[in-house]
């Protein structure tokens, strides 16, 4: 069976989507950020059905994420509200980042966009995708 | 630029061995941390995605505030990982804390994989020591 994932004289769409990621990312990087890596970090685990996108978000509201899907993009958009200590406290550590984010991911199959689910647990946002149904495997049935 | 962005994973600090001893397998991270002191207690807030109450482990000995958390597997089971920013793994951390905590007051609360700790300060107990001539 030949699988889209290790299609080798295609070219790995993999190899291409991380290529694809840091052009991006050195892109917007050199704007606005050059020395912080992108937030955020996004994994993609993929299997029969189409693909999962993971993110490590902790301390967001889920109605302050937005997660939208065209074509074979996704994008996860949302802000992240800092602590209000208020005014009069000493400092003693200030190692987490906050503001908005907006990261874009592009998987190398078309995505069905009425079967996306999306769930934030823990700190973790989760992104089913699912093939669209048009580019599914369709068995052939050969005549003899 | 682009190579440091790839590996972003990297970025994260490693937690210090010396002294935790590993019971899993696994990474483990040192989670970023905010921590301010108001004039009444100690506050720290811990990034740990993936962690949750029944996860999550805090104690305070010695002096010594240590935090763990324990993550559990991420993404769906049976697929493969095709492409990573971060490393999924457990946290440690461990701070010392110079100022007399109130122990039975210590609040700790976990929500969106953010653990948030607020140790209150002790009642300075000022005993006034007498000093008896022989």
């Amino acid at each position: 069976m030949l699988n889209w994932l290790d299609s080798s004289w295609y070219g790995n769409p993999w190899r291409q989507l991380r290529q694809m990621q840091r052009r991006m990312d050195r892109l917007f990087g050199e704007f606005f950020r050059p020395l912080a890596p992108a937030f955020p970090p996004v994994n993609v685990y993929t299997d029969d059905e189409g693909a999962v996108i993971t993110a490590e978000l902790p301390g967001v509201e889920a109605e302050d994420l937005d997660v939208t899907v065209a074509g074979q993009t996704v994008t996860i958009r949302g802000e992240r509200k800092a602590d209000q200590p208020g005014q009069d406290v000493r400092w003693h550590r200030q190692e987490r980042r906050f503001g908005s984010f907006h990261r874009q991911v592009e998987v190398p199959f078309g995505i069905d966009p009425d079967a996306v689910e999306a769930d934030y647990r823990r700190g973790v946002l989760e992104v089913r995708l699912r093939r669209a149904e048009s580019e599914r495997p369709k068995r052939v049935p050969v005549r003899g | 630029m682009a190579e440091e962005k790839s590996n972003a994973l990297q970025q994260r600090e490693p937690a210090v061995a010396e002294g935790v001893e590993r019971t899993r397998s696994g990474k483990v991270f040192s989670p970023p941390v905010d921590i301010w002191e108001t004039d009444e207690a100690i506050v720290l807030a811990a990034d740990m995605p993936g962690v949750d109450a029944e996860s999550v482990e805090v104690s305070l000995e010695d002096g010594v505030l240590t935090i763990r958390g324990a993550v559990r597997p991420h993404g769906p089971e049976g697929a493969d990982l095709a492409y990573a920013e971060y490393d999924p793994g457990d946290y440690v951390r461990r701070f010392s804390i110079s100022e007399e905590i109130d122990q039975d007051r210590i609040e700790a609360r976990i929500a969106g994989g953010v653990l948030r700790l607020t140790l209150p300060k002790a009642q300075p107990t000022r005993r006034k020591i007498e000093v008896k001539a022989e």
